[in-house]
């Protein structure tokens, strides 16, 4: 059994969101695994400890990303794989980026995170089961493999989806699939002695076609604070008759 | 000359932090109320290796040098104490024993459980008439056929209520003095041993240190630690081996003191202004800080010389000796920037005002450390 898993490195989600000249800055910024990723780092490690396989996770992203590979290599792993960019890519490009690195490899089970905590776009997993062209089931929160099937559990909005897939697919983590483990100090030690590929984009076969964005950030800005609420007083049906004035005339809603 | 910790120990020390602060920082009140480790936290300690850190990886251990097990310790300091003094007693003065002294024999049979803290291990030196003057043993160890019979009797001994091994001093020759002291590896199964009731302490909750009793204790030969009439010289090495560990514990419970103490002048007001502003508080940050930083180059070395596998008695027992003198200035001051809230029990800044205290008393006092650095420097300069 062999299984990919696409992780990304994000913001920590403690840190405060600080804007410069239309940029998020990056400055003392603590860097993180993506935490959906985490769940499918530890469900595929999970897997291999109740029934064996061969873990390799992925990242394309700036240099410091190679962290978030130890971070998975402590958890259990077995092999890195890194494509260094340095640029802003969007998920177009990224998913093509992802087939080209993963180029002559099969897996059994590709798994990836819901969406990243900082684009939130949950798109890039999706795309390359679409670029390898094997079925994908978003957010999942239970995984049972049965032979060459697995049955899998997807939040749907407050209720539960139950799909039977035939492997080789792809499926993206949901908070509850798991809990994922800190990496052991003995893990940790061992991460350092496991293999880590490093492609650039020269390395791989890409035509400018599969690099050309497709979307572009044209701003990006923090949400306005909030105001401070307002109370209504006097009579019940004064109350009303205030509301719907404010919501007209304020808030024009109505 | 290279003051940086290597990729590695950071990324140790850095999943040692996001472990403690999400998992045993947030439960901190409730261990100093029960007196009590949560089941849970314990569990996840041993899951994530804590417990293997001083054993090496062939035994199913970490395998980490010294300024790797300083940087972790670090980690755990900036917690409940309680918590960090049942793992450090453990992987300190518990373990390293068996890992240093033991024959391959006694490393098979108690390192992998001991690395993975299904048996935990514990020191017992110290007893009623030898404290401080640590070779005044009463207990005795009296060789029959196969087996020792122990009797006499230990107290303060930390992990005794939870531990399976214990490393016993004991007198086999009581006409040799220091040199007839021997260690032993007592289980905690063995006829005729038994473990007193739990010390009611200043600090340390969720600790326990408790008396141990052994009646004709009976202990097979082959649980000799290293030579009869090499203990006393065990005994120090296992304790000399966990000084740099001490200080790097009382260095990050330092850390969080002076974390803790500037949120705080930052943000109380009086006077209409922040204390911060206040120059005897900028004052009294600034020696906190110094204090501190003092500490940090010493610790790291230390353990620095340790992995050189440099001598380091002089310099084991200065760094201990300034970890907790620096410990419980800090604490202090951190008290004293608090005001009234400092000396309340709901602030943790009390509880580490509590828990600094023993560190100038455990594992040889402040005073017997200035004594072995002054005989150290009469050796160097006489
Ligand atoms: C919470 C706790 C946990 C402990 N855990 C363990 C453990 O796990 N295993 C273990 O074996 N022991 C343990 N101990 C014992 C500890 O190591 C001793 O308490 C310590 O060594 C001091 O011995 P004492 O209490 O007999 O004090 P004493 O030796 O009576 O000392 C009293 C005072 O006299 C001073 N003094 C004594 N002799 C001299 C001298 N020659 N020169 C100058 N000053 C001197 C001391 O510095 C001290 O200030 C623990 C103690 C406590 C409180
Ligand atoms: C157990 C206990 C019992 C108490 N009992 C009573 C009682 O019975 N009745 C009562 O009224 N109060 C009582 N108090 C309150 C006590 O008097 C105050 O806690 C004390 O005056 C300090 O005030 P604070 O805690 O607000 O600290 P803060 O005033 O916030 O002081 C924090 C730190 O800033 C320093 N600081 C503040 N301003 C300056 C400045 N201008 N220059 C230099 N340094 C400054 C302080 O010295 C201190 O080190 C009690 C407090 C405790 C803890």
């Amino acid at each position: 059994m062999n299984i990919l898993v696409l992780v990304k490195q994000t913001f920590d989600t403690e840190e405060k969101i600080v804007i410069q000249n239309g940029q998020i800055s990056e400055e003392n910024v603590e860097f993180i695994l993506n935490p959906y990723d985490e769940y499918a780092v530890e469900e595929a490690v999970k897997i291999k400890e109740d029934s064996g396989a061969g873990i390799t996770v992925l990242t394309v992203g700036p240099n410091r990303s190679e962290s978030v590979l130890r971070t998975a290599l402590a958890m259990g792993a077995d092999k890195g794989v890194i494509v260094e960019l340095e640029e802003q890519a969007d998920e177009y490009a990224i998913a093509k980026i992802i087939k080209a690195a993963i180029k002559g490899q099969e897996y059994d089970l590709v798994l990836g995170g819901n969406m990243a905590v900082d684009s939130g776009s949950g798109q890039v997993s999706i795309r390359v089961a679409e670029e390898l062209g094997i079925p994908q089931v978003a957010t999942i929160t239970k995984l049972s493999l049965e032979g060459s099937k697995a049955i899998v559990e997807r939040d749907i909005e407050g209720d539960v989806e139950v799909i039977e897939v035939n492997l080789p697919f792809l499926a993206t983590a949901q908070q509850g699939l798991n809990e994922p483990r800190y990496p052991s100090l003995p893990g940790i030690m061992k991460a350092k002695k496991k293999p880590l590929e490093r492609f650039t984009l020269e390395d791989l076969e890409l035509s400018e076609d599969d690099l050309a964005t497709r979307t572009t950030v044209q701003d990006q800005y923090l949400p306005p604070k909030k105001q401070a609420g307002k109370v209504l007083e006097g009579e019940i049906g004064q109350q009303v008759h205030d509301l719907v004035n404010l919501l007209r005339s304020e808030a024009k809603v109505v | 000359m290279n003051f940086q910790l290597s990729e590695d120990i950071k990324f140790l020390k850095q999943s040692i932090r996001d472990f403690v602060d999400s998992e045993v920082d947030p439960l901190a009140m409730e261990i100093e109320e029960k007196d009590e480790i949560p089941e849970k936290i314990m569990k996840m300690s041993k899951e994530i290796g804590l417990f293997g850190l001083s054993i090496p990886e062939e035994y199913g251990g970490t395998g980490i040098g010294m300024v790797g097990k300083c940087a972790i310790y670090e980690e755990l300091g900036r917690t409940h104490n309680g918590y960090t003094t049942v793992i450090g007693a453990h992987t300190g003065i518990g373990s390293v024993g068996i890992v240093e002294m033991g024959n391959e024999e006694q490393k098979r049979k108690y390192l992998p459980a001991m690395a993975r803290g299904e048996m935990i291990g514990a020191f017992a030196l110290t007893e009623p008439s030898a404290g401080s003057h640590a070779t005044n043993l009463k207990t005795t160890a009296v060789r029959k056929g196969d087996k020792y019979i122990l009797n006499g009797s230990k107290h303060y001994i930390t992990n005794a209520p939870i531990a399976d091994v214990f490393t016993v001093m004991a007198v086999t020759d009581p006409s040799k003095g220091a040199k007839g002291i021997t260690s032993f590896i007592v289980e905690k199964d063995f006829p005729g041993f038994t473990v007193g009731k739990n010390e009611k302490k200043m600090g340390l909750h969720g600790s326990h240190s408790a008396e141990i009793f052994f009646e004709d204790c009976e202990v097979p030969v082959e649980n000799v630690l290293g030579r009869e009439g090499q203990g006393y010289v065990n005994a120090l090495k296992i304790l000399a081996n966990g000084r740099a560990g001490l200080a790097a514990r009382n260095l990050g419970s330092c850390d969080k003191l002076l974390e803790m103490s500037i949120q705080h002048a930052n943000t109380r007001i009086q006077f209409g202004k922040p204390i911060f502003e206040q120059q005897i508080i900028q004052h009294y940050l600034a020696d906190m800080a110094v204090d501190i930083e003092a500490l940090r180059s010493m610790t790291y070395r230390v353990a620095w010389m340790v992995d050189q596998e440099m001598k380091v008695i002089k310099e084991a027992a200065m760094v201990k000796l300034l970890g907790s003198e620096v410990y419980n200035r800090v604490a202090d001051k951190a008290v004293q920037i608090h005001g009234g809230i400092g000396y309340i029990a709901e602030y943790p800044v009390e509880r580490f005002y509590r828990d600094a205290r023993i560190t100038k008393i455990y594992e040889g006092t402040s005073e017997i450390q200035k004594n072995i650095i002054a005989s150290q420097l009469k050796r160097e300069y006489l």
